[in-house]
């Protein structure tokens, strides 16, 4: 069994083909011996839930995730991805149409977001102000978090018997520190602030500053989008500066289109990795990882071939990775906890999807034409969305869901033909499974009746311009893309399963539990998102392993 | 992108914009709060020295007025500001600071007390939410009136001369930071003794419909008084001159800094004059300021400096030796002032360099013919109100 390889990522996802990238680059500056990194991709190509895809004649769909704004800056400068074709546009604006009276649209322009929201309320277009204040602080605590390995405290315990883990290289005294130092920065009423922002419901934020319940329901958006929970559910505060901590050119919490769709910034990815020696393989599916004597060794493809590598780093959700790609007694031998840990993983799917392709552009209900320009989000006050869970809990699709949608053809020339449309809609809340019934063709249909429904109730005559329409339930994403229930972030994004803790204790750090294996994807921190940061801090710790320099 | 041919214009035109805009000759318009404003007209050098000569309008209606009445206004007021209210009469104008719990200011700016529970809030930033914050517990109303009243900055050494042919019975005896009610051909003016070029100066304030009336009637009387239209630009070198502070210019309002250490507190902003520690009653900040004050631990003020030389020093660091190897602290804005033929800025300085006449050193980089250069010159404390005439106060 030579080792043909240094590295075997599974799983061609964006954030494995940065790990692959990050290694195959790594030591580069010291002069090392190139690692010989092998990609092993279940699909025809790499990108995973980051993809283009010509569906329908003529369109590129992003068939999964649709903007992007937190790939991280340090991703995109080191692995040079502008040359490798990958080009974000910022989008300036934000709005929710309203079928019974005026729509709400927020601006890049402080000015005219103001005036936008004196419309409603001119007690909330002054809050608003203050609200931006303190997410930007916000932001700027967990910014330096992101890019960095999460220090483990409980490795600070020097009686700890720390059997999940025993490789205490790192130093997480001096990590912590840096952290502790950060906070103490902020300045006594922040560091409560930050305390209560990490650990409360994102409408209780949102009641303390605004009043207009269209509103509120509104600036909820991005605290619910991708989460089995509701806007009162405590945590959902934290998921909204997920979504706001990224950023385009330094500004902070602007959302872009990659020209061409998400797809591009796997592609730019995977050239970069390709330009650094990274082979890659598709068409060929993981079906387990070896381990000896306690030892990642290699993996066996589904037609039982078996490649050897010095180390293997899964970039699949932990819950595949450890349930499905792990043999129990291998997990057993090592600490039987971690198999209950994986099965007790929170990765509920939440949200569904719609790629439309349209014959023309749709007006929204109560909306001035340039909001076709962004992110369109149809939903109401914390009732609706509260219902829409409601429905969700129970075990069924919302009957009138929430929907972030964009029209990135609005913007990108090379998606649709002149004059055409590609639509993509986010659906919240969708179940995995229908109570305990999996998803049938007729539900399917319903489901997408009733999101089309209801985007026609928010855009009259919508639904004469759809030339053809792609359904993804969570279950398809699950089985499409390899997403555990299809859940977008790899596991739900709460303080639970968060820093250290993700993906599970004593795991937080990208090593898993065998010599020579390491998690790489979403499932660890800092998290999803298209952000590449778990496949970049994860490459750093092997390089770190294989004592192959620094990036 | 590509979406701007799909947007409505939005800025907002104040009552005195089209009376504006016949005089605007160059691309101008700058935006203030949300409205068209006039950066200048045709030249920034001819406002200044017209406003330092005759008498220059300037357009002050896109300033953010707050109402507040009922009750408890005066001890709302009170609680709210650094100032101490109880020793300023009714019609009259206290330029005060407010500030969060920690004594940060938030911004400062001109009260108007109107009645004795009757005043106006003058600001430069949106501040309600903190108003009716701030308001729990007293009974009072508070009513952003900004497009209620429309206001023209009339300043200069002409100004009262141009207002006693308007027909303002009374005006040479409106004392500094007097305000005055009056009606002038049927319409209602309301003046105040104050502004922001350090210089003799009112601000008239009428009814929106009457603002052309105005504007025209000011220009018409005015012209043998070498009246003119004065921009922003011109505006800002007369208030550095008078050594006014500006909010996101000589500090961060606090509520909008994102670093706690940024946020400043009005002694260290240079108007500790405008905290008054000894009001009986309590007010947002007192405890922290007391204690400030108390431990002298103020980590900088503001203060005027002059530089040697001709070179603006916008940004620069000060030093306490020539080497630059003690780090004393850094301006906020400068300026040559043409009327003073002085190098003059605001900066940052350690309370033991702010007896006027105390000598540092400044770094200055400048730009020469595509080179940046470096000059390494004296400066000296100076008070911040370069620009201090007495017919500022005078009473005739």
């Amino acid at each position: 069994m030579a080792s043909k390889y240094d590295a075997i990522v599974i799983g061609g996802g964006h954030n494995g083909l940065v790990t692959a990238a990050y290694l195959a680059k790594g030591g580069e500056k010291e002069g090392k011996n190139k690692l010989k990194v092998l990609v092993i991709e279940r699909y025809h190509k790499v990108g995973g839930a980051a993809m283009s895809e010509e569906i329908y004649p003529g369109f590129t769909y992003s068939t999964c995730s649709y903007v992007c704004s937190l790939l991280r800056p340090e991703i995109f400068r080191f692995l040079d991805l502008p040359r490798h074709g990958l080009q974000v546009i910022p989008y300036e604006i934000n709005s929710s149409p309203n079928h019974e009276g005026e729509g709400i649209v927020t601006y890049s322009d402080h000015d005219r977001t103001r005036e936008s929201l004196r419309r409603h309320s001119i007690k909330d277009a002054e809050a608003y102000d203050h609200y931006a204040a303190e997410i930007s602080r916000q932001c700027r605590f967990i910014k330096p978090l992101l890019m960095v390995t999460p220090p483990d405290p409980t490795r600070l315990n020097p009686f700890a018997q720390n059997k999940i883990n025993p490789w205490g290289k790192r130093n997480d005294l001096e990590g912590l520190l840096k952290i502790g130092r950060e906070f103490g920065r902020m300045g006594e009423k922040q560091m409560y602030e930050i305390i209560r922002f990490w650990t409360m419901s994102i409408g209780d934020f949102l009641d303390e500053y605004f009043e207009t319940p269209r509103w509120k329901g509104f600036a909820a958006a991005s605290s619910i989008i991708g989460t089995a929970l509701g806007p009162y559910s405590p945590g959902t505060a934290y998921v909204l500066l997920h979504h706001y901590m990224g950023e385009v050119d330094g500004q902070i919490g602007a959302w872009g289109f990659a020209r061409g769709g998400m797809g591009s910034v796997s592609k730019a990815i995977a050239s970069a990795a390709t330009e650094a020696g990274v082979e890659i393989r598709t068409n060929a599916e993981v079906a387990k990882v070896i381990i000896r004597g306690g030892k990642a060794v290699g993996v066996t493809l589904g037609n039982g071939e078996e490649i050897y590598a010095r180390t293997v780093v899964s970039n699949a959700d932990p819950k595949r990775t450890y349930l499905k790609l792990i043999e129990k007694s291998d997990l057993d031998s090592i600490d039987p906890d971690i198999h209950a840990y994986a099965k007790n993983f929170k990765i509920r799917g939440s949200s569904g999807k719609l790629n439309i392709a349209l014959d023309g552009l749709p007006q929204f209900a109560g909306l001035p034409k340039e909001s076709a320009w962004g992110t369109i989000d149809i939903g109401g006050d914390f009732d609706y969305i509260e219902r829409a869970y409601d429905d969700y809990k129970y075990g069924s699709w919302s009957k009138r869901p929430f929907l972030d949608i964009v029209i990135p053809t609005t913007v990108d020339p090379t998606m649709a033909p002149p004059g055409k449309h590609f639509m993509s809609v986010f659906v919240q809340y969708v179940p995995y499974k229908l109570g305990e019934q999996p998803w049938t063709p007729e539900m399917k249909s319903a489901f997408e009746k009733d999101v089309l429904d209801t985007i026609e109730m928010n855009a009259p005559g919508f639904k004469d311009l759809i030339l053809h329409c792609q359904t993804r339930t969570p279950w398809d994403i699950e089985n499409e893309v390899g997403l555990t229930e299809g859940n977008i972030f790899q596991g739900e994004l709460t303080l639970d399963q968060m820093l250290f803790n993700r993906p599970f204790p004593g795991l937080g750090q990208y090593r898993g539990p065998f010599d020579n294996f390491y998690m790489c994807g979403s499932g660890t921190h800092p998290g999803g998102g298209v952000m590449g940061a778990p496949g970049a801090n994860a490459a750093r710790e092997m390089l770190r392993d294989f004592k192959h320099g620094v990036v | 992108m590509t979406h701007v041919q799909h947007l409505k214009p939005f800025l907002k035109k104040t009552p005195f914009h089209d009376a504006m805009e016949a005089m605007m000759h160059g691309a101008g318009w700058i935006r203030w709060q949300g409205y068209y404003s006039p950066a200048y007209y045709d030249s920034t050098q001819s406002e200044y020295m017209a406003t330092r000569n005759g008498a220059t309008v300037y357009d002050v209606s896109p300033l953010i007025k707050y109402a507040i009445k009922g009750k408890d206004a005066a001890k709302f007021a009170n609680y709210l500001v650094t100032r101490d209210l109880s020793k300023v009469a009714p019609m009259n104008v206290a330029y005060t600071a407010w500030c969060d719990d920690d004594g940060r200011m938030i911004e400062e700016g001109t009260l108007f007390r109107l009645g004795e529970n009757d005043f106006i809030l003058n600001a430069a930033l949106h501040q309600l939410h903190w108003l009716n914050e701030s308001a729990y517990g007293f009974s009072v109303e508070i009513e952003e009136i900004s497009e209620q009243l429309a206001g023209l900055s009339l300043q200069g050494p002409n100004s009262r001369a141009i207002l006693e042919v308007l027909g303002v019975q009374g005006i040479g005896k409106l004392p500094h930071f007097g305000i005055m009610e009056t009606i002038v051909d049927g319409h209602w003016l309301r003046i105040d003794r104050a502004g922001f070029t350090g210089d003799l100066g009112y601000e008239i304030w009428v009814k929106p419909p009457d603002a052309l009336w105005l504007w025209e009637t000011l220009f018409r009387l005015g012209d043998p008084y070498k009246i003119a239209p004065m921009g922003g630009h011109a505006l800002e070198m007369t208030r550095v001159e008078a050594g006014f502070i500006l909010v996101d210019v000589d500090y961060i309002g606090s509520h909008h800094a994102i670093r706690p250490t940024q946020r400043v507190s009005p002694i260290e902003a240079g108007i500790g004059w405008a905290v008054s520690l000894k009001k009986d009653a309590y007010f947002v900040g007192k405890r922290a300021l007391q204690k400030e004050k108390a431990e002298g631990s103020s980590r900088f003020i503001l203060s005027g400096i002059e530089v040697e030389g001709r070179k603006p020093a916008p940004g620069a660091f000060l030093y306490a030796d020539e080497k630059g190897t003690k780090e004393l602290g850094l301006t906020t804005s400068a300026m040559w002032s043409p009327l003073l033929k002085k190098n003059i800025a605001f900066a940052q300085i350690p309370m033991a360099y702010t007896k006027p006449g105390t000598e540092m050193w400044i770094e200055i980089w400048y730009p020469k013919e595509k080179k940046i250069e470096r000059s390494m010159v004296k400066c000296w404390t100076r008070n911040r109100m370069f620009f201090d005439p007495p017919r500022k106060k005078e009473i005739v």
